[in-house]
């Protein structure tokens, strides 16, 4: 056993997919104990708000201290970000306008750009050919690009609540800065939000967590169906095993996914709790289990030291128990990692088909994956909601195959590198 | 010509059995589960409605309509009949549309999309088995790791990742649909060229998820071959390396053909998901439909269609192979 275990430990593709998944099993273990916010909470009024870290604005103008940095490049940075793409092309286009040759106008540049502008600029000035509402645009624009190169700052004004009128409270100038650790509200979302406005890496961490124990649960219960009939068939043999191989060839043709469909469909969304899936999956993939538990069993059944056994006078479950299963002990738990790695894949299947567990007690991998796909966070570019999700689901299951593929070398000589 | 003829028929046979088998398990999963299904359907289209007498009207009538205030047995033969009529009922979410009519215009998109994209994934993973098990060292290392990692990815990831590539970023290919929205389908070079762009993405998600799971069996099976004496013995003779790849190919492609057949099930319902996230009008879309509108006759008509046309591709794919494979037709006429 021990041996064994150094041996399967040498092999490195066994092992970078057991660290990949130790990893996963780690971090669903060890983030909750951090973080202990529902995970399905809502928090975010909206939808897909990207990642970063979020920080009131009321906190920080109200903060209690504010530094006062004299950075060079800040005015340029501030204006950098509020020209977008568009801006710049449509001024391209107005200093072309007016004679400017196209290759001395570079959109990229904004201090050269703006020089450009505020020298040739004239809000009264008339281009041929310009439609009225695109006049209008870049007065609107000349006006956003003074503000932005203005110089003082912003008022902050409180309304008196006996006049009416407002008064100054607070000047916040350009050059304020605040410290984050001291404003009382920063909230970070590494992965955005989602459709819900759900802090989309909790529940992604909840969601791997839930969808491992529903591959566990389906994992064992099929390697538990497989293992008994592939054992009772390639023993017994005769009629037994023509029963068996009967409904395991059956179950082969017949697609597992629509026995799912038709059972999920039917047990309705209310009663469909991720137990329940996993329960499901796991009575519709025993098949490919109790093939290769037979095969590997009808190999052994006439080896020397079962026939020994078989002369004993040892007992059916004795000789199975200490004849048999020690044997194909390496492929039972081959079996059963696919298993798992399998039934994950089937339970976001089914959520994308809007048949997975209920959407209001836990998320899953699929279920995540199935609000993305409704709110089509795909064609909006939203990846934070569906690419960490579809790279845990790789995850899991890449690590799964890897680990099988380095005990299948380990196991079978001859498929070594 | 003799043994052939056995193991058509037996093949024949076992495909009757595991085709009536599939047609009872359509009609009896859906009755075996707990709870009565008309009245979840009745609960779930009288919401809001609170008019008691209303609502058990509506539930008589549906009860009416599938004949669950019948005996079983009774229950079966009304159902056999209308299925050797094509009658799968109407549509709730479309009604009063016909399903088989529904399943009539979804059917052929599935078949153009489905068989070529399998058969091509099939090929190529293939190929390139054999050369990762022929040439072992780096491109083994490179190519069975990421061929790993493709076939982790569920069918529709692999979709996804392809649609937001070149449909949302590169803006090479639409991102849904199978013809553009503003034609009607007729035979112009325009709503023909519209087809064929729609096409590319779902065909080249299916191939690939089938190049992944093909390419690992053949190199494993490849492995096995390449140890095999008459490989050895090829070698010494000195015959070029092109040649023996040929003959291994030929020997470990057997064990996948019947691989093929038994894989078929799992690729149709992964392609079946493509068809989802293409929004592709067959009928994997024409499912999701049905789950979205509750509209429980669709559903058991599309899953019946998908199961007969993967049991009926499974016994074409066995007939064919007792063709190919000649100790089929030894074993049979011993």
């Amino acid at each position: 056993m021990k041996n064994t275990l150094r041996q399967v430990f040498h092999s490195g593709k066994f092992v970078v997919g057991f660290c990949i998944f130790m990893a996963m099993l780690l971090t669903v273990i060890i983030y909750p104990l951090f973080i202990k916010d529902a995970p399905l909470g809502i928090i975010a009024q909206g939808t897909f708000f990207p990642p970063g870290i979020y920080v009131s604005t009321y906190d920080s103008i109200n903060s209690n201290t504010t530094y006062t940095l004299m950075l060079n490049d800040a005015v340029a940075k501030r204006i950098a970000s509020k020209l977008n793409n568009d801006d710049r092309l449509a001024m391209k286009e107005w200093l072309v306008g007016v004679g400017i040759p196209a290759d001395q106008i570079n959109p990229e540049d904004t201090a050269a750009l703006l020089d450009q502008w505020e020298k040739n600029y004239d809000p009264a000035k008339k281009i041929p050919g310009m439609i009225f509402a695109k006049q209008r645009y870049y007065q609107r624009l000349n006006t956003s690009i003074s503000g932005l190169l203005a110089t003082e700052g912003e008022i902050l004004a409180q309304q008196n609540a006996e006049t009416g009128t407002l008064e100054q409270i607070g000047m916040v100038n350009q050059s304020d800065f605040v410290n984050i650790s001291q404003v009382a509200n920063v909230r970070i979302l590494p992965l955005g939000t989602d459709n819900f406005g759900r802090d989309v890496l909790t529940e992604l961490v909840k969601a791997i967590s839930v969808s491992l124990q529903i591959g566990f649960i389906a994992g064992i219960i099929a390697t538990l169906i497989g293992l008994v009939l592939g054992l009772l068939g390639g023993y017994l043999g005769g009629w037994v095993d023509d029963i068996v191989m009967f409904f395991t060839n059956l179950f082969t043709v017949i697609p597992s996914f629509v026995m799912l469909i038709l059972i999920s469909y039917s047990i309705g969304q209310d009663k469909r709790g991720a137990t329940t899936i996993a329960i499901v999956i796991g009575f519709t993939s025993w098949v490919w289990t109790t093939r290769a538990v037979r095969a590997q069993v009808i190999s052994l059944r006439n080896r020397d030291h079962v026939n020994l056994s078989k002369l004993s006078g040892h007992s059916i479950i004795h000789i199975i128990l200490t004849d048999i299963l020690p044997y194909i002990a390496s492929y039972v738990v081959m079996a059963l990692i696919l298993q798992i790695s399998s039934a994950i894949l089937v339970e976001a299947s089914l959520s994308i088909l809007g048949l997975g567990p209920k959407t209001s007690d836990v998320p899953t991998l699929g279920l995540m994956m199935n609000w993305a796909m409704i709110y089509q966070a795909q064609i909006l570019g939203k990846w934070w909601a569906y690419f960490p999700v579809l790279l845990a689901i790789a995850l899991i299951s890449f690590s799964m195959n890897l680990m099988n593929t380095g005990l299948d070398q380990v196991f079978n000589p001859a498929l070594r590198d | 010509m003799k043994g052939y003829r056995k193991y058509f028929l037996n093949k024949l046979l076992w495909l009757l059995i595991t085709a009536v088998f599939a047609f009872l398990l359509n009609f009896m999963l859906p009755r075996l589960m707990p709870g009565d299904p008309v009245a979840a359907i009745t609960a779930r289209l009288a919401q809001g409605m609170s008019n008691s007498t209303g609502m058990k009207a509506v539930y008589e009538q549906y009860q009416e309509q599938f004949g669950t205030n019948k005996p079983i047995s009774e229950q079966l033969i009304l159902y056999l009949k209308n299925i050797s009529k094509g009658n799968f009922g109407r549509s709730f979410s479309q009604f009063p549309r016909p399903v088989a009519d529904i399943i009539k215009s979804a059917i052929l998109w599935t078949l153009a999309l489905q068989l070529p994209a399998i058969i091509v994934g099939w090929l190529i993973g293939n190929t390139l088995g054999v050369l990762a098990a022929y040439i072992r060292k780096g491109f083994d290392k490179f190519l069975m790791p990421a061929s790993l990692f493709i076939s982790s990815l569920p069918a529709f990831g692999m979709a996804v990742i392809l649609l937001v590539i070149f449909a949302v970023d590169l803006k090479w290919f639409p991102t849904s649909g199978g013809y553009g929205y503003d034609l009607i389908p007729n035979f112009s070079w325009k709503f023909i060229w519209s087809v064929i762009v729609h096409y590319q993405l779902p065909f080249w998600s299916i191939v690939m998820i089938a190049i992944g799971g093909q390419a690992i069996g053949m190199r494993s099976m490849s492995i096995y071959e390449l140890n095999v004496d008459y490989v050895k013995y090829a070698r010494f003779l000195g015959i070029k390396d092109r040649k023996i790849v040929g003959y291994v190919f030929r020997n470990a492609m057997l064990p996948q053909i019947t691989g093929l057949a038994l894989s078929l099930g799992t690729m149709v319902g992964g392609a079946l998901f493509v068809e989802i996230i293409f929004n592709y009008p067959g009928l994997g879309y024409t499912l999701l439909n049905g789950i979205m509108g509750q509209d429980y006759p669709l559903i058991s008509a599309v899953t019946m269609i998908i199961t007969a046309m993967v049991l009926f591709a499974t016994f074409a794919i066995e007939i064919l192979y007792g063709f190919i494979d000649p100790r089929i037709k030894a074993a049979q006429s011993d």
